[in-house]
């Protein structure tokens, strides 16, 4: 592409040629009003030197007559750059004076002239040069008239050159901008197109690439930066989710193992019943993975945040006491008593849904992994107000977590028990943590009983961040 | 209408298809459903549960053949090509066509159901789903056996469930309930004859949605069995096995 059109396309030029433009306006501006300032004192001068001459010549007419008031004005003007000394009979003829004829009219008033009138001055070459000026004319006892006057050529003049200094200035002004502006354009251009290259790199797939930064430290710089910055958690969070799916390719496939098989061994089935039994099988354990699926998809939207729009102020109390109904009966067919310690009336701005599916699957976790334990049967379920927030606790007395492997139970599919006897998808405390995640809480695991040996229990808290007073 | 044997039916939709037994017609429903393989599925699992289907490919299609038809139920999918779901809902609300839709979802979790009940629809599946599922929740849309909603009594066989005074009665004698024991039967009864299944459940007498992954509901309703079965012969509320639970006269 032509370089020019390059610049002209950059928003640095635009902006420079948009700045150029403002600043001719205003210097247009000035020049004129230079020009007219300066017009209106030299005029202003013009005047009261006129004045001063008429006092003077009445003066001298008073004092010497009409010939003293001769030698006066023929003195005077020989003067270099005279004013105009004319003295014409009442009809308006040129008796004496500087001037070879002046415009009809200009004596039949007295006083200052309205306008500038013309006139013609003897010059060298013989031929009368027309001129303009500004004049007072009186009339003496006589009836004589006397006009003294001053040419205009000179303020004309000052004008056009104060005029043409000033745009030569702003010209060379103007033109300096552009040069600085044009250069300033190209330099962003160049650290732009070095940017872009460099974000071409990255969307081709190369996560490792950053963006160039100067070291000068300016808007550039610090944009750069913050996109690497930006660049290092995308690829952070690219790897993590690799991860995750090598970790879910690897435990999906053995629930497709496990379908495959009972569907191998129902088709050797002999008999009709025995098939039908195993085709129930499949059946619950396709129900198994849609359940998996779901659970996963669940997790990645919560985290996506995409959830965030169904928030509303909910009643936690009646969720959690929800939770206590739901699962007291579950708990005593286990054998287990289920206690509560719910506070009234507490409120959070959240998503019921979420939560409760939350609270749902702890206090489902406790039933399901407390209920082998038979020195304590007791599950107990609270919600309180703290200082640092507030908080849903679900204790079991059953063998509890390590601290070592807290940590990784919160992870998807991640089971403490090997053995995978208990049903369950592995992914129950991934989505209890992303949900307190999109609430902007946490999620605690600690000892129920720190002080026994075996059999500390679990006891797991959800942290809601205390509502903005 | 195709006989069926209820030997060659699955068995939740077997049980599902013994109500139609006597002279109640087949519901009819229309799928709006792009995908071609899974239109075929549903079309041939319907029939086989003895329910009458029409299939249509497209949003524009849908949206004509069920303001020119008359269905008992609409399953229609979100994501559809030349008009998508939730639109094709609000234009037939928009026309006066009050049918029953279910909206099936790929998207799939809460805040679609959300938006999707809000456009109009009446029931939510996110996919992927069980056809039992499926088949529970369009019978019940359909509404073909259950007590109509204004009843203030609902009677199957001999039991009796009050909706103002909230007596329960079997053979006259008073059983005592707790009030989600009642809630729950009430909803049962409500759909007396068509399975409900455990998500339907504690969505309606809970108010949750989501898949109760374990055996939480399984204890209620056995709570409950046992409160209303527990001193009379004939067993009311029956297991289906692999969908769910179904209230039902035998006699």
């Amino acid at each position: 592409m032509n370089p020019f059109r390059v610049v002209f396309k950059s928003t640095a030029v635009r902006l420079s040629a948009l700045y150029i433009v403002l600043f001719a306006l205003c210097a247009a501006f000035l020049v004129f009003y230079v020009t007219a300032l300066s017009e209106r004192i030299l005029s202003q001068q013009t005047r009261e030197t006129l004045e001063q001459e008429v006092t003077d010549v009445q003066r001298a007419y008073n004092r010497a007559g009409l010939n003293g008031m001769l030698r006066l004005m023929e003195r005077r003007s020989r003067q270099p750059g005279a004013n105009l000394y004319v003295i014409a009979s009442p009809s308006g003829e040129i008796l004496a004076g500087n001037v070879a004829s002046v415009q009809a009219g200009v004596f039949d008033e007295e006083g200052w002239t309205t306008l500038p009138f013309q006139y013609e001055r003897y010059s060298e070459s013989g031929s009368p040069v027309p001129h303009q000026a500004n004049a007072h004319v009186f009339v003496l006892d006589n009836g004589l008239r006397v006009l003294i006057g001053r040419d205009l050529g000179e303020p004309q003049k000052l004008r056009l050159l104060v005029r043409r200094a000033l745009m030569v200035a702003l010209g060379i002004m103007g033109l300096g901008a552009l040069v600085i502006w044009f250069g300033i354009g190209r330099n962003a251009l160049k650290r732009i197109d070095r940017m872009s290259a460099a974000s071409t790199k990255i969307m081709a797939g190369d996560l490792s690439q950053r963006l160039p930064v100067g070291g000068s430290g300016d808007e550039f710089d610090r944009m750069s930066e913050s996109l690497n910055a930006m660049l290092g958690r995308i690829e952070k969070l690219n790897e993590g989710l690799r991860q995750v799916s090598d970790n879910i390719a690897h435990d999906l496939k053995t629930p497709l193992t496990r379908l495959r098989n009972k569907a191998a061994d129902a088709l050797d089935q002999p008999s009709q019943e025995a098939r039908r039994a195993g085709l129930e099988g499949i059946i619950a354990e396709s129900d198994q993975l849609i359940r998996t699926f779901n659970a996963l998809l669940m997790i990645s939207r919560v985290e996506a945040g995409s959830v965030a729009a169904e928030m509303s102020d909910i009643d936690l109390s009646a969720i959690v006491t929800d939770s206590a109904e739901l699962y007291e009966p579950v708990a005593e067919e286990a054998g287990m008593a289920l206690a509560t310690d719910i506070a009234d009336g507490i409120v959070v701005h959240g998503n019921r849904e979420l939560i409760g599916q939350a609270i749902f699957n702890l206090v489902d976790n406790a039933v399901k992994y407390s209920s082998d334990c038979t020195s304590e049967p007791r599950i107990a379920v609270a919600l309180k107000r703290r200082d640092d927030g507030i908080c849903i606790a679900v204790a079991d007395h059953g063998p509890g977590i390590p601290a070592d492997r807290r940590e990784d139970v919160l992870k998807r599919f991640v089971r403490l028990d090997e053995s995978r006897s208990k049903p369950g998808t592995g992914l129950g405390l991934s989505l209890v943590e992303a949900v307190m995640e999109l609430h902007s809480g946490r999620l605690e695991l600690s000892d129920t009983d720190p002080a026994r040996e075996a059999g500390r229990g679990l006891t797991v808290t959800m942290i809601f961040p205390p509502p903005a007073a | 209408m195709d006989t069926i044997q209820p030997s060659e039916l699955p068995r939740e939709a077997g049980c599902a298809a013994l109500g139609r037994e006597g002279n109640v017609p087949a519901m009819k429903i229309l799928v709006i459903e792009d995908d071609l393989e899974a239109a075929a599925y549903l079309t041939k699992a319907f029939r086989e549960a003895g329910i009458v289907v029409d299939h249509a490919s497209d949003g524009e299609s849908g949206l004509f053949m069920g303001s020119e038809n008359t269905y008992d139920v609409m399953i229609i999918d979100r994501m559809l090509p030349r008009r998508d779901g939730l639109s094709v809902i609000s234009e037939l609300r928009r026309k006066g066509i009050h049918t029953p839709v279910l909206i099936l979802s790929a998207l799939g979790q809460v805040d679609d159901r959300v938006t999707g009940l809000r456009a109009g629809g009446d029931d939510y599946l996110p996919k992927p789903y069980a056809f039992s599922e499926l088949l529970a929740r369009v019978e019940v849309l359909g509404r073909r056996k259950g007590a109509p909603e204004q009843d203030m009594v609902y009677r199957v066989g001999d039991l009796e469930l009050d909706r103002l005074s909230h007596e329960v009665r079997r053979a006259g004698k008073e059983i005592l309930l707790q009030p989600r024991e009642f809630r729950l039967l009430e909803y049962l009864m409500r759909n007396a004859g068509q399975v409900v299944t455990r998500t339907m459940l504690l969505e309606n007498v809970w108010d949750y949605h989501f898949d109760p992954q374990t055996n939480v509901i399984d204890v209620h309703v056995s709570r409950l069995r046992s409160k209303i079965e527990k001193d009379f012969d004939q067993p009311l509320l029956k297991t289906i096995r692999g969908a769910g639970y179904m209230i039902k006269d035998e006699g």
